[in-house]
């Protein structure tokens, strides 16, 4: 009986076949084409996923490879599970130096020093920026944009109109927020919501803190694991950001309103009228939230920064920086072309013309940036003289999300600061094993 | 477009892979003697499932039970270490409390909810409406489940125009409400924001299990009742409750399971963060933010053992009704 079905069946099983081995016509091969597909994670979206796919689009036209953009605020974590389950990007944004040191030894990072020029690196990218993405002499990782951390911004419009003064130390800043939270406006917005990794605006404030009042010896111990959460340098700079964040006067919403706002809404208050705050401490990225968020402001006159407040007039110099790290995991021709061109002075000044975005690149002219205010931040980061890089980069994951997740609790419950910093006392007991 | 095809592809692939292997099992039995064939034959049809079993999930069932007994990157072995830190860790012994506010609230919540509705339903000329509301949220998947409510929680601060549903309609009808931040505010409470949304998406389940189960209850049971005197809530507590008990078993124990994997929901509206840790949620950050595979396997096994003796219940309930049948 069986055997009436057997014609048919064959032929479905062939159509079935056929079917699933279909492929689309293949890339154009033209003179510089190279065709084919490369898959790139990172942390990007929204504004700043259209920002990128602008900065590669140029490079799809030229190469005819298509660029696959996936993006995730949980970076860590999907990055990991797709190295673990042999399914990598091809090229993707590295969480940080911390995270890549750990990916390097581990073996997955592909080395870049066959991928790229090194005169060329060594003639646009300053030393500095070189050996944040070298682990154990190999160059695994390298940075396609730059930030600036510890700019309080503020509007001069509105600063003028209320009659404040850009405070020049912390004790100015104090006096400062404390006079506006007496006219009755919170001075502060504070945001820390962002999925997964919640928590990451709070170590910026941390870190500017601890720099300014304890100085970069101490700032590289610390990320380095080697004093304790519970030091006292460490537990004043906490204390000093709670001057801030466990008084519900001081910042718009209180406690509640800090740990509930996404960090790229959070500085939106600044611009309504009348303002529901006048500070708001962030990076220099976060231009673009602003000016997406409210058409029509101008940088320099509807918003602007002042640099962190001196604390200890003996750090007074500092300057925090970060970066977005790219790192290659699957050795292709697509990734390689894409890394080139990722790490060249025309593409970074794409997203830097566009706006939020520096760039490490020394080719890149300062009149590629859109405003004085930009420029500004680009001569501050070349500038200055004592510059560290992000410490919450710097840690070890497994310390780095513990970070996150302590900020929010402190903020949370700031009477159990004894007991948090003891937790983060013994994640760092552990974490630095392989270091 | 290819990845169209390649989905079309596998689907015909498989099923004709199946109905392949039906057709060679069937010669094959065939070919023994008459009267072996009824012994046979079962063992040849289960054969592809157990094997599929075999390789994932028993195989990786012991893999997990030998890497929890292991150190972080699974080079040495620690004893029951592993198991140490998950029952004494603070993160671990707020996830475990959680779990049990889960279990609890979640199960009555779900089941309970299901049943009254199910039975209030039986009795309306709308019934199907009804039914087809409260089953509609299970068409999504958990993770869409999880953004609705974030949305629906959303809070902003006081002086500014709310944009969290819940908010916003408590600040209309109530004067003087203070917005609240549900998923933030006076733990361990917040949880139950999080088992609500979890709850909106399980109860069509129950619902509609239990109502088949109210339909089953023999007609003549509910006259002879009523006609006895009975009022309507009685012959509902002594006539309907212990005829669909069997069911009503295996619906609870069913929410349980689900409760102690609670994972989605948590993971997308505060990923863990003020006191609303689950275990499922920590054995994912164990095992790909901390990478300490130890002890995401230990959390595994821990899950494990608190899931098999409420399935062994369920499955011996199961086949107690099959056997009254």
């Amino acid at each position: 009986m069986l055997f009436r079905f057997s014609g048919p069946i064959a032929s479905v099983v062939m159509l079935a076949f056929l079917l699933a081995g279909c492929a689309p016509p293949a890339q154009r091969q033209g003179l510089q084409q190279v065709g084919g597909t490369v898959n790139v994670l990172a942390v990007w979206s929204g504004d700043e996923q259209a920002s990128f796919l602008a900065m590669v689009e140029p490079f799809e036209d030229r190469t005819g490879i298509r660029v696959q953009y996936e993006a995730t605020r949980d970076l860590n974590a999907v990055l990991t599970a797709r190295v673990q389950g042999g399914n990598p990007p091809d090229v993707a944004g590295l969480p940080g130096p911390g995270q890549m040191i750990e990916l390097a030894r581990g073996g997955r990072l592909v080395d870049l020093s066959g991928v790229l020029d090194r005169n060329a690196m060594a003639a646009e990218y300053a030393e500095d920026w070189l050996k944040l993405g070298q682990v154990d002499g190999k160059q695994v990782g390298i940075f396609t944009k730059s930030a600036l951390k510890g700019l309080v911004w503020y509007s001069p419009k509105e600063f003028n109109r209320a009659g404040y003064q850009v405070p020049r130390n912390w004790e100015e800043l104090m006096t400062l927020s404390r006079r506006i939270a007496e006219g009755g406006t919170t001075p502060w917005c504070i945001g820390l919501e962002s999925g997964a990794a919640s928590g990451w605006p709070a170590t910026d404030w941390l870190e500017n803190i601890v720099l300014r009042q304890s100085g970069p010896d101490v700032y590289d111990q610390w990320h380095q694991g080697k004093i304790r959460w519970t030091s006292p340098e460490i537990r004043t700079a906490w204390e000093t950001w709670g001057q801030i964040v466990a008084n519900e006067r001081m910042v718009l919403g209180g406690r509640q309103g800090i740990l509930a706002t996404a960090f790229g809404d959070a500085g939106n208050p600044l611009f309504t009228t009348p303002p529901r705050c006048y500070l708001h401490h962030h990076g220099s990225f976060i231009t673009e939230f602003f000016t997406k968020a409210n058409p029509g402001l101008k940088a320099g006159e509807d918003f602007s920064f002042f640099s962190f407040p001196q604390i200890d007039t003996k750090y007074g110099e500092a300057v925090e920086a970060a970066g977005d790290l790219f790192g290659m995991f699957k050795d292709t021709p697509q990734a390689r072309e894409l890394m080139r061109y990722l790490t060249s002075p025309e593409a970074q000044e794409i997203w830097v013309k566009r706006g939020g975005a520096l760039s490490p690149n020394k080719k890149i002219p300062l009149s590629s940036y859109p405003d004085d205010l930009s420029r500004k931040m680009a001569e501050t980061l070349t500038g200055a003289k004592i510059v560290r890089f992000d410490a919450s980069d710097l840690l070890p994951e497994a310390m780095n999300s513990a970070f996150w997740r302590a900020t929010l609790d402190y903020v949370n419950n700031p009477n159990n600061l004894a007991s948090i910093l003891g937790n983060l006392d013994q994640v760092q007991a552990d974490a630095y094993r392989n270091r | 477009m290819d990845r169209a095809f390649l989905a079309i592809g596998v689907v015909m692939v498989a099923s004709l892979a199946a109905i392949a292997y039906a057709i060679a099992a069937e010669r094959l039995v065939g070919l023994f003697p008459n009267r072996h064939q009824p012994v046979v034959r079962p063992w040849l049809w289960l054969a592809p499932t157990l094997v599929l079993l075999l390789a994932f999930l028993v195989y990786p069932a012991i893999q997990t039970l030998y890497l929890s007994f292991q150190n972080a990157n699974s080079t040495q072995p620690v004893g029951l270490a592993n198991y140490q830190f998950v029952l004494t860790d603070q993160t671990m012994l707020v996830a475990l409390r959680n779990n049990l506010i889960w279990v609890v609230v979640f199960t009555t919540l779900t089941v309970g909810t299901g049943l009254i509705v199910a039975a209030l339903a039986d009795r309306v000329r709308y019934e199907s409406v009804i039914k087809a509301v409260i089953f509609l949220p299970m068409a999504i998947s958990f993770v869409a489940a999880g953004v609705i409510w974030k949305f629906i929680y959303d809070f902003r601060p006081p002086v500014l125009p709310q944009t969290g549903t819940l908010n916003a309609a408590l600040m209309a009808l109530i004067p003087g409400f203070e917005p609240q931040a549900w998923l933030v505010n006076s733990p361990p409470f917040n949880n139950l924001a999080l088992i609500a949304a979890a709850a909106w998406t399980w109860t069509g389940f129950c619902m509609v299990v239990l109502s088949a189960a109210i339909k089953g209850v023999p007609a003549e049971l509910l006259d002879a009742a009523r006609v006895d005197g009975a009022s309507e809530f009685q012959v509902f507590r002594h006539v309907t409750l212990p005829t669909i008990a069997p069911t009503l078993g295996v619906v609870s124990t069913t929410m349980v399971i689900f409760a102690l994997k609670a994972f989605d929901i948590v993971y997308v509206m505060t990923n863990g963060n003020f006191e609303t840790e689950v275990i499922a949620n920590r054995m994912y950050k164990e095992m790909f933010n901390v990478r300490d595979f130890g002890r995401a396997a230990a959390l595994a096994v821990m899950l494990l053992a608190a899931v098999v003796p409420i399935m062994l219940i369920n499955i011996r309930r199961f086949r107690q009704q099959e056997e009254g049948r």
